[in-house]
């Protein structure tokens, strides 16, 4: 039987079914093998807060969601076209994400009584007619699996956790997918446990060939691959490209990287993959607390360490005095907020945008620390290392900002060359050399660094006001003046020293939309599409928060109206006006979810009129 | 050590050069009230610190707020003066980081047991190679006059006019219970004694805890006069000396026996009771050293002074350095390349 294939630009896609049901392996399986297919694509986990939530329930639902396509793509997309429901649960939390006429691939085993009765059905939505205005397409994944395996012997538990491979299996033929990825990957998983690596890939097939000879799938899909730049690509989160980049950065300055930090949600992964990298002589101390966490890289730093610590938004409240006393004792160190909902304990597992005022103003007396941010998974790997640069050159603490949107959404990266990064050249103060602890550099105003160990440099530093020059305790009131203005402007130079802001369409027009973080996708995918329409609307993303660059006011002069869509109650937009007076208008989402993309679309369309 | 620290790092741990007390002083003026017991404990420590031979610039010491914490300034050393209660933390990420250094840890009643109280106990736990100084004077000079963690219940000052009703810490037991490996107590006003207990404290591998009897005499003046001053001391204070039995009295003429768990003052002059019914102290016996420290407020009792704990327990700069050794063996120095491209890689063409 010959079958229609369709060649389709994108498609986004959700597996979804309960905790237990290995939804996230499928969806990264499904994301590396269309990756390795050529196509741009970006993810979304998205779990539950519970660890292992009951089985069946509303909120034990995990689900994965991957767009991807054959030409550009910056976000996981708005709605899904493909919903996988593996349960009863799985489709009444996720039918809302799904587009008008959207195909549902139920898998009929997970919609029992019990299973209907905790997802709060009255009756089967896969038989009664209420899911027609979509393609449903209904399998019994369980049976089918159980059958593919029946002469193995296996018990019930480990068919069961096969199931996943069947739906991947059935995706896989629906989207012309190669199975080759996931056999590796199965290979490779379970390569001590050949029954499992044989049930498993049995499955994969089972469900692929299903597909291909039932009548049930009468069309399949193809999307082709992308332009994407030439060279060798890897699938990357953003805690992961932080890491990365951390470790990329000490490498480059000749330095021993140190971690002092506490388990936080979301931000403990980049604390899980550097402790690792002890081949590196990285260093990873998990402290009693957060303050600790911090107090130790401070330690560390003295020491000429390059020191970071890692955390999210609560944790830099507890944080907060000892970054002045890095303000103070101008040491090089790197915070990283790995932003969560809040205030308080806030919405730990989601993400939002609302620690940037804390970032760039939270501390006791005139403290400023430089505020960078990144806007992609793949981009935290570039900001975490541009981040060390400033703190090494600049002396300085520098604060890095990411969000759990970031943090867990991945997308295909194109793996920098180790030798294409430039070197950070860090300079201690030799034995022979002359050192005065508050002398500083001409041209960064950065002040002089000598490590425990080099002899004749023996000096203390601390909290108290420091005399200009010399940094003895000061309490001389035009000396406290002069210091406030110095460690201001060297914090203000640093504005010479990031290239210029560069923005995406015309340098004039009607409508500038600025972001900043995590929200870079959302917006490009809007003002491409409001650009393709015609519309006057251009795209700035800021990297630099604090100090800004040097054309930001150059840039917001050549437009009429500006735009600030931010996951917060407008933060950003609060700097812009008191930095360049200018009537910017918020766009603000403050759900714990990313921007859809249409969202900011409709907002555009709303301020240029339709 | 990474090579950019190699190349300005004095790699001599132990120092040809002979120091004198002198070379630890610093240029700065030292600033306490005249009279203060800090000046002892600065002296006694400068004194000592040519003993250990290490070379000045690989000595630091790390100090929170108060006015202990001003000690950093007055020694010519490293000296990082930090913030109110996390010397103990700044110092450990020091310690990680550079573990061929020497680090002493300056810290108050309040600095290390209130506000510093989580890092106190989790680096003791943790056993790195610091040595802790806490001069306890009872109080809150800095601030001036309010009562302390280890103030006594009932006390009167600014913040608690109608007296504490806080109970206090005894730090010696908090150290021990916190599996302190060396924990011992010495007064500002014993000078040799000091010195002796600051030399062992350098010397014992783990960290150190000391805590000093020191006297503030602007606003708790004599809160230790009971067991300083030459009129009581020998009948409030008992040295302990390990491997000796228990005993003091300004004749040698009483001892501790131990009366099942409970320690007992006897005579050694009404013929009931000899040297050998006393108990023996032994710094290595955790038990033994949890009574002496239960006897710090039983007024019934003298007050233990000297070394109740001296044992060994991994160091924590130790394990980290192995776990980094053994991974070098195991997958070779690290290289940047091989990690970007951890995981599915392909290529696009």
């Amino acid at each position: 039987m010959s079958k229609e294939t369709k060649i389709l630009d994108s498609v986004i896609i959700r597996f979804a079914g309960d905790s237990g049901d290995g939804m996230q392996i499928a969806g990264s399986q499904f994301t590396l093998t269309t990756a390795a297919m050529g196509n741009d694509l970006s993810t979304f986990p998205d779990y539950p807060a519970e660890i292992r939530a009951p089985a069946g329930t509303l909120y034990g639902v995990s689900g994965f969601q991957v767009n991807f396509g054959s030409s550009e793509i910056n976000t996981p997309g708005d709605y899904c076209d493909v919903l996988i429901a593996m349960n009863a649960a799985a489709l009444k939390v996720n039918l809302r994400s799904l587009i008008a006429g959207g195909i549902i691939i139920a898998n009929t085993d997970g919609f029992n009584d019990k299973n209907l009765k905790l997802a709060g059905y009255a009756e089967n939505p896969l038989t009664n007619d209420s899911l027609k205005s979509y393609q449903l397409f209904s399998a019994d994944v369980t049976k089918l699996t159980t059958l593919a395996l029946q002469d193995l012997n296996l018990s019930i538990k480990i068919v069961e956790r096969t199931k996943n491979f069947f739906a991947l299996g059935m995706t896989y033929w629906m989207f012309n997918r190669s199975l080759d990825q996931t056999i590796r990957f199965i290979e490779d998983k379970f390569k001590k446990k050949p029954e499992i690596i044989n049930a498993n890939i049995r499955v994969l097939k089972a469900g692929w060939n299903f597909a291909e000879t039932t009548e049930i799938f009468a069309i399949r899909y193809d999307v082709k691959p992308a332009k994407l730049p030439k060279g060798k690509y890897r699938n990357i989160n953003g805690n992961t490209a932080t890491a990365l980049g951390f470790v990329a950065a000490a490498e480059k300055s000749k330095l021993e990287l140190f971690l002092g930090s506490y388990p936080i949600t979301p931000a403990s992964e980049i604390l899980h993959e550097l402790s690792y990298f002890k081949n590196f002589g990285v260093k990873t101390f998990q402290a009693e607390d957060e303050i600790a966490g911090i107090a130790s890289a401070i330690g560390a730093s003295f020491g000429g360490s390059l020191a970071i610590t890692t955390t999210s938004g609560p944790g830099v409240a507890l944080k907060t005095e000892a970054i002045g006393l890095a303000v103070m004792t101008e040491l090089p160190l790197v915070i990283i907020n790995v932003q969560r909902g809040g205030p308080s304990t806030g919405l730990p597992t989601k993400t939002e945008q609302a620690d940037l005022l804390q970032a760039v103003y939270g501390r006791n007396g005139e403290a400023p620390v430089p505020v960078i941010a990144a806007s992609t998974p793949g981009d935290c790997f570039y900001m975490a290392y541009e981040a060390s640069r400033i703190a090494l050159k600049y002396m300085t603490p520098v604060f890095l900002l990411t969000d759990g949107y970031l943090a867990n959404g991945s997308e295909p990266w194109l793996i920098p060359d180790p030798n294409s990064l430039k070197e950070i050249p860090v300079h201690f103060v030799k034995e022979n050399e002359n050192f005065i602890p508050y002398k500083r550099d001409d041209s960064t105003l950065a002040r002089q660094w000598a490590i425990p160990g080099t002899a004749g440099h023996e000096h203390r530093i601390g909290g108290i006001e420091k005399a200009d020059g010399s940094g003895n305790i000061s309490y001389d009131p035009e000396n406290h003046e002069k210091m406030i203005k110095l460690r201001a402007a060297k914090i203000d130079g640093i504005a010479n020293d990031i290239p210029l802001a560069e923005i995406d369409g015309a340098k004039q027009g009607d409508l500038l939309v600025i972001g900043w973080g995590g929200t870079y996708g959302a917006i490009k995918t809007a003002v491409d599409q409001k650009q393709a329409e015609g519309k006057s609307v251009s795209h700035l993303h800021l990297k630099y928060i604090f100090p800004f660059q040097k054309n930001i006011g150059e840039i917001l002069s050549g437009f009429k109206n500006i735009l600030v869509p931010e996951l917060n109650n407008g933060q950003l937009i609060k700097i812009l006006r008191s930095n360049f007076l200018v009537p910017a208008i918020g766009l603000n989402k403050i759900q714990g979810l990313p921007f859809k993309s249409s969202e900011i679309a409709n907002k555009i369309d709303e301020i240029l009129g339709a | 050590m990474n090579t950019l620290i190699e190349e300005v790092v004095n790699k001599i741990q132990s120092s040809e050069k002979k120091y004198t007390a002198k070379d630890f002083s610093s240029d700065q003026d030292v600033r306490w009230c005249p009279g203060c017991g800090d000046y002892s404990i600065l002296a006694q420590v400068q004194r000592v610190m040519p003993d250990f031979n290490v070379p000045k610039e690989k000595i630091v010491f790390v100090s929170g707020i108060g006015c202990s914490s001003r000690f950093p300034y007055y020694m010519n050393t490293y000296g990082f003066h930090s913030i109110h209660g996390r010397a103990t933390a700044i110092a450990s990420g020091l310690k990680i980081a550079r573990p061929d250094l020497m680090v002493w840890i300056v810290t108050g009643d309040g600095d290390a047991l209130s506000i510093g109280g989580n890092h106190f106990i989790h680096l003791l736990r943790r056993n790195l190679d610091v040595n802790i100084l806490l001069f306890n004077n009872q109080i809150y000079g800095l601030t001036k006059g309010q009562y302390s963690p280890t103030s006594e219940f009932g006390k009167i000052t600014k913040s608690t006019p109608f007296g504490s009703v806080d109970n206090p810490f005894n730090p010696v037991a908090l150290a021990l219970g916190s599996s302190g490996t060396f924990v011992a107590r010495t007064l500002d006003r014993d000078p040799k004694h000091m010195q002796n207990i600051i030399k062992r404290a350098a010397e014992h591998k783990g960290t150190s805890f000391v805590e000093i009897y020191q006297n503030c005499n602007v606003f708790n003046d004599g809160a230790f006069f009971q067991f300083t001053e030459k009129e009581t001391k020998s009948e409030s204070v008992i040295f302990l000396e390990h491997g000796k039995p228990l005993i003091f009295g300004i004749n040698k003429d009483k001892g501790i026996r131990l009366d099942g768990f409970t320690p007992k003052v006897v005579s050694l002059t009404d013929g009931k009771y000899s040297e050998s019914d006393l108990m023996v102290h032994n710094e290595k016996d955790s038990t033994l050293a949890f009574i002496l420290a239960n006897m710090t407020y039983n007024e019934e009792l003298p007050r233990p002074v000297g070394v109740f704990q001296n044992i060994d327990r991994p160091i924590y700069e130790n394990e980290v350095e192995k776990q980094i050794q053994f991974s070098k063996n195991k997958l070779g120095k690290g290289e940047l390349e091989k990690i970007l491209n951890s995981g599915e890689t392909w290529e696009i063409a």
